[in-house]
């Protein structure tokens, strides 16, 4: 009785500790990209929340205010009209072009299209543009007096399409990051489904597999890490919508307020105001939440890997 | 029962050299264009080119052109070659220097990131080292800090550091691609298998010796991937450019293009948006450039299946 | 062996965080305030500083300025002048407030719009050049243009361009609907309508809410709605609904509510070829205006013309718009050198010369009754001596005008307030006012005493 009990502790013990042996030769790796992360963002950002914590006002100087500026924040229309307003976009705009840049990277892959290598760099290709050039390129195309949405709006016989009306906006700001993105995200699907191996593609095959099965059953499920991370960086990238309101802001002035996103309020408090502190303190505030649903995203998505 | 299965054999052996070249391809249903499918995609091509399309017919345009034609029509002469000159030689060629300032930017700062990212995305896939989980979790908690707000500190540490209005200053914080850093994290711990490195280990290799020789080459695609998006981003770099640097000598392209474009509005507007556009498109050229020689990478269909043996 | 590796990486980056860390707390010991410049010298060391040279950096994005340096140059060998274009107005003007901020890495001389002045001054960031015996040049610039850079008792730049508001009509779309040049924004309305109702598509101007427009057609209204008062210019009124400005949004709200003004944004693609195919018959704006209009609106040569700007009671008189000077900065560790530059670039007759050729509209009294200037026939503008209109102008600024310590910040909130009139065709008082309780609220928490 005593011989059955003893041995199966005795045996688990090894094997779970040399699975999860710590090896800090990691941190060799990692030490390269940790120090220069901290001097770019841990030291600006630890500076930050400092700066938070304080006042500075043009006549009279910093002083320590605690979390006043945070209350503030809590209590600023402006901050959440911003935030409201990026989580809509977030919202809309975000599975809109994760699932069009899925389909694309899928049809290319899928070796049933004409020059596939050609779809793939031109719809690269808006992400290289600058922004600095978008803003001409669309300004055109928005335009309602000298431009193609004059040209549409004339042959559909009426002001049907108005580009910079409030109700628009956001869908006229989604339109170009759409445009912009989705072939960033194309390529990060894209090269994930290149991982995939040859053998089971012919597995699929010699079961009887058609292209759709195939593509639900194996490609999409390989990528689901791709597609986490895709989802990620693009919540990200919504909740700190900047560049496109701003260099539309002159073709809508009174549409697109300075308070507009709240990554443009913080830098309008910055460089306009020179309310350093305030801008400090809804940047956090926009680091926090963002980070809180990023990293939800991240787990839930891992999680499902594991399973 | 031998008997019976020989003769089986021998239909296999007719039938599979046949099959096996087109097995070796990528996707067993290769051949089968779709025209249908081609004709969806089509249009998404179309809305994509579009703006494209624009930039480069006002590109051909003489400034005046360029407010009096049909903006997706031609113009009255075909400026293209008159515009690109122009665009080198304006004031004494701050544009090639611009370009070369990006180039510069692009090879230290993206080659750099790539590097950095390869190397720590590396180092969070195959070692299991305390305070592993904490790298990510920070890292990812930090960019989700809008940038803007974060210029100004930047700024004020790097003035004390002495290196605005320097290249340093926009190299350095090009180094950190967090994107980069994840992708090759998730692509390092499915492609290189740790049995691999197990084996390496034991044949007495060190650490970077074994990174160095085997795991790159198993991470080729994603880093090839990484880089590709690291050059794009630090070509594209223009918000902290900006605000470090006040000397145009040290322009990137984009901060660049951007006063010349402020400068065709207000008080003492001077009309170059045929520059501006013309600049716009030369600079767009070595991204694809770098797209079309970096993408022979994936075609090598290199993937987790070549090392499983 | 692994593991004295894996702790010296592990202490050389513990190490790497220290050091960020103290670097960070050192700098926020010392951050703030600006590093504080020599004492103030005398005009005898302007020569003395440009016989003995050096080398000092210019920040300026008017397109003479090169040209000038190198004939600065030229006249004075010993000095070197890093000319240097570090973005246009806000672009240029953030950059020069981080380095205040910084305390370094700001120019010697320095670019500034008039309205931007008194926020550099408050901060202290500007050498007062009385010191210098720049008191004694007043009298070779406009009153409008001096009394934007000489105030609360101190001198902080020299006026370069001047920009006194007049009307810019498209002539041969007035000619062929029959509409005669207003004089008065009475007259301006009828215009405006009888153009409307003619062609729909055409506007006698186009506004979707610009600061500077409206604070230059309050100040020509008579308001004052920005006053600074107190030993350390710190007490402030902002009253924008002042008889002034009342008078100029009830002027102008009939012109939006009546869907008079075209609601293309100023300064676009589509506001330039506006321009140029009569869609926007006239502009209200500065004189540096005809500068622009040549070089960028080519289909409008021939067609356009210059009037005075409408009045509210017949009796001449006018605002400035635009225009701006030059300054020292006190980071400056030359400013003797630095004011003898500034006092060359603005007011020496070799310098004048290559800025007027240029197309920019001087501030000084020489070049504005210079007759070969007054008397120019412009091609562009049909041969109309436009200058002569201009120059008249420039002599009819209302005094007693100025700009709020802020007026950076304020005029970047401008669309967020007023421009919501704008939007809905609402009343632009309601505008002005939401405006200036943000203006209020702002002072107040920036340690200025507002309304109080």
């Amino acid at each position: 009785m005593t011989t059955t009990a003893a041995p199966p502790p005795a045996l688990r013990t090894p094997r779970r500790k040399r699975r999860t042996r710590i090896d800090d030769r990691g941190w060799l790796f990692v030490a390269p990209f940790a120090i220069v992360f901290t001097l770019v963002f841990l030291a600006p950002l630890a500076y930050s929340i400092y700066l938070s914590l304080f006042r500075d006002q043009l006549i009279g100087g910093n002083a320590f205010v605690g979390f006043a500026n945070y209350v503030t924040a809590f209590n600023d229309p402006q901050f959440w009209d911003g935030l409201g307003r990026v989580a809509i976009f977030l919202v809309v705009q975000v599975p809109i072009m994760l699932l069009l840049a899925l389909a694309a990277a899928l049809a290319i892959d899928s070796a049933r299209l004409h020059a596939a290598g050609f779809y793939r760099i031109v719809i690269f290709l808006p992400y290289a543009v600058p922004a600095v050039v978008a803003v001409l390129m669309w300004g055109y195309i928005y335009g309602d007096q000298f431009g193609l949405t004059r040209n549409l709006n004339d042959l559909l016989g009426g002001q049907f399409v108005q580009p910079f009306l409030p109700e628009w906006m956001l869908i006229s700001i989604g339109n170009i990051v759409t445009w912009q993105f989705v072939g960033y995200n194309m390529l990060i699907f894209y090269s994930a489904l290149k991982t995939i191996p040859n053998e089971l593609y012919e597995a699929a095959s010699i079961d009887g597999a058609g292209a759709w099965r195939t593509i639900f059953s194996i490609k999409i499920p390989a990528v689901r890490g791709a597609i986490v991370i895709a989802t990620i960086f693009s919540i990200i990238g919504s909740f700190q919508l900047f560049n496109e309101p701003n260099i539309l802001k002159p073709l809508a002035p009174n549409t697109i307020s300075t308070y507009f996103t709240p990554n443009m309020y913080a830098y309008n408090l910055s460089f306009a105001g020179q309310q350093y502190n305030y801008a400090a303190t809804i940047a956090i505030i926009m680091g926090v939440i963002t980070a809180v649903i990023a990293y939800v995203v991240q787990l839930r998505g891992s999680r499902q890997e594991a399973r | 029962m031998t008997t019976a299965t020989a003769p089986r054999t021998d239909t296999v052996a007719v039938t599979t050299p046949r099959r096996a070249p087109r097995l070796a391809r990528r996707s067993p249903t290769q051949g089968k264009k779709s025209l249908v499918l081609s004709i969806v995609m089509g249009l998404y091509l179309l809305y994509t080119l579009v703006p494209l399309a624009w930039l480069l017919i006002n590109a051909t345009k003489t400034q005046p052109d360029l407010f009096t034609t049909f903006g997706l029509g031609p113009g009255n002469s075909f400026a293209l070659f008159d515009n690109i000159a122009q665009t080198l030689t304006y004031r004494d060629g701050i544009f090639l220097r611009w370009l070369g300032n990006t180039l510069l930017y692009v090879v230290v700062g993206a080659g750099g990131a790539t590097l950095l990212a390869t190397l720590a995305g590396y180092g969070l896939a195959k070692y299991n080292f305390r305070g592993r989980k904490a790298v990510f979790a920070v890292v990812l908690g930090a960019i989700a800090v809008p940038g803007t707000a974060l210029a100004v500190p930047t700024f004020l540490l790097f003035s004390q550091l002495g290196i605005t209005n320097t290249p340093w200053a926009i190299i350095i914080p090009s180094l950190i691609s967090p994107f980069g850093l994840y992708l090759i994290w998730v692509y390092a711990t499915d492609a290189i298998p740790t049995e691999l490195l197990e084996a390496a280990r034991m044949d007495g290799a060190g650490e970077f010796r074994t990174f160095f020789t085997i795991s790159i080459r198993l991470l080729t695609p994603g880093i090839v991937t990484v880089l590709l998006f690291a050059v794009v981003a630090t070509w594209n770099n223009y918000f902290l450019p900006l605000i470090m640097l006040s000397d145009p000598q040290w322009y990137p392209l984009t901060v660049g293009l951007n006063q010349w474009n402020a400068q065709a509005t207000g008080v003492a507007a001077q009309p170059i948006y045929n520059l501006v556009i013309t600049g716009a498109l030369l600079s767009i050229i070595p991204i694809v450039a770098a797209f079309l020689v970096l993408q022979r990478f994936w075609q090598s269909g290199l993937s987790a299946g070549s090392v499983k043996q | 062996m692994t593991f004295m590796r894996s702790g010296s990486a592990a202490r050389r980056t513990v190490f790497a965080v220290a050091a960020t860390a103290l670097s960070v707390a050192a700098l926020t010991a010392c951050s703030g305030g600006s590093t504080g410049g020599a004492a103030a010298g005398s005009a005898d060391d302007i020569e003395k500083a440009l016989e003995a040279g050096g080398e000092i950096t210019y920040w300026s994005w008017t397109p003479s300025a090169e040209a000038q340096v190198k004939a600065f140059e030229a006249k004075y060998p010993n000095v070197k002048v890093n000319y240097v274009n570090a973005g246009t107005n806000k672009d240029e003007y953030a950059k020069l407030q981080n380095a205040i901020k910084a305390g370094s890495g700001a120019p010697d001389v320095v670019q500034i719009e008039y309205y931007a002045f008194p926020q550099f001054a408050l901060s202290d960031s500007l050498v007062d050049l009385s010191s210098y015996g720049f008191g004694d040049l007043k009298g070779d610039y406009s009153s409008g243009t001096w009394g934007s850079v000489d105030f609360d008792g101190k001198i902080f730049g020299l006026p370069q361009d001047s920009g006194p508001m007049a009307l810019f009509y498209n002539k041969a779309v007035f000619d062929q609907y029959g509409i005669a040049v207003p004089t008065t924004w009475d007259d301006y309305y009828a215009a405006a309508q009888k153009l409307h109702a003619a062609d729909p598509t055409k506007y006698i101007t186009a506004d979707t809410g610009d600061a500077g427009f409206t604070t230059s057609m309050i100040w020509q209204a008579g308001g004052t709605p920005f006053t600074t008062s107190g030993d350390a210019g710190t007490d402030v009124k902002i009253d924008l609904q002042d008889d002034g400005s009342k008078k100029f949004a009830d002027n102008w709200n009939r012109l939006i509510e009546g869907g008079l003004i075209s609601d293309t944004p100023s300064w676009s693609d589509e506001w330039f070829k506006g321009l140029g195919d009569g869609s926007i018959a006239s502009l209200v704006i500065g004189a540096w205006m005809p500068g622009v209009l040549e070089s960028s609106v080519p289909d409008g040569a021939g067609k356009w013309a210059v009037a005075p700007i409408p009045t509210y009671d017949g009796k001449a008189v006018t605002a400035e718009n635009g225009g701006g000077g030059q300054a020292v900065t006190k980071q400056s560790k030359n400013p003797a050198l630095a004011a003898g530059f500034l006092k060359w670039l603005n007011n020496d007759e070799e310098s004048l010369k290559i800025f007027a050729e240029s197309g920019g509209f001087p501030s000084t009294t020489a070049q504005l009754s210079d007759s070969a200037f007054v008397d120019k026939a412009s091609d562009y503008f049909g041969g109309q001596k436009i200058n002569e209109v201009l120059t008249q102008a420039s002599g009819e600024v209302r005094e007693g005008w100025s700009y709020l310590p802020y007026q950076v910040y304020a005029n970047s909130i401008f669309n967020d307030t007023v421009g919501q009139a704008y939007a809905t065709k609402g009343d632009l008082n309601a505008g002005l006012s939401a405006w200036q309780d943000q203006l209020v609220q702002y002072g107040n928490d920036q340690g200025f005493s507002v309304n109080k």
